[in-house]
């Protein structure tokens, strides 16, 4: 279970990132971040995000046209 | 880490191309990149108050499809192949080419560009309009956001030059 949940189904690049980046703002480090998202284009932006920014990405699921992915705050 | 650096020239100033500076501008500002964005001729538009104003035009622009975002989807589908010379002619044609493309960023989840712009004041994203330009077109600095810097070429490089990643818009 995440710490937090983020919908960002229906939104498009660059909206699931920037809104993933507040909502982490939000947490205390080592906590987590489910985001749900319908962008194709944010499997390969959430590896990009984890990889710069440092906050781990536990998962990155694909299901019936949804993403999720499961960030660990640095 | 050193943090990264990004420098944009955003000389556009219209609804499409106004979408390349703010969304790698916010994103690049999400990814921890230091951001600064210099805005000359038509990119000016981008720092005024009011949006509204900003279009896009079909004319002249073979590589933009020209779709309705409303009707079934076969009708959807159809890309109006409508000649230049009959473009320019239509008054108003512009204005309902803008109408029609905000209707389909609003349908695609796409950021508006008022939206965009406040996400990168947020994230500290500097904006620099370029002081010549400025005098050149004779534009009134009240029209603009507050928070931006004035500044020229030298101000520009004197970033640009230290930073990873650079791009002219």
């Amino acid at each position: 279970m995440a710490d937090q949940e983020l919908d960002a189904r229906g939104l498009n690049c660059p909206l699931p990132i920037l809104r993933a980046k507040k909502a982490l703002g939000t947490l205390q480090s080592g906590q987590t971040l489910k985001i749900i998202a319908t962008d194709p284009g944010s499997v390969k932006d959430f590896q990009a995000f984890a990889k710069q920014t440092g906050n781990q990405l536990l998962e990155s699921n694909e299901a019936g046209g949804e993403y999720t992915f499961l960030l660990k705050k640095s | 880490m050193a943090q990264k650096k990004m420098a944009i020239i955003a000389s556009k100033g219209t609804l499409d191309w106004a979408y390349p500076p703010f969304i790698l501008a916010s994103t690049a500002a999400a990814l921890g990149f230091q951001v600064q964005v210099f805005f000359t001729f038509y990119g000016l538009q981008l720092l005024k108050r009011d949006l509204a104003s900003l279009k896009v035009s079909p004319l002249g622009n073979p590589g933009m499809p020209m779709k309705m975002p409303f009707g079934p989807g076969w009708f959807r589908g159809i890309n109006w192949n409508i000649p230049n010379a009959v473009q320019a002619v239509i008054p108003g044609f512009e204005s309902l080419a803008t109408v029609l493309m905000k209707q389909t960023i609003k349908n695609k989840g796409v950021a508006s560009i008022p939206e965009l712009r406040g996400l990168c004041q947020e994230a500290e994203v500097t904006m620099i309009a370029c002081q010549m330009t400025v005098d050149l077109f004779g534009m009134n600095t009240a029209e603009f956001i507050d928070g931006i810097h004035y500044g020229g070429a030298a101000t520009f490089l004197e970033f640009a030059g230290e930073s990873d990643v650079t791009l002219f818009m």
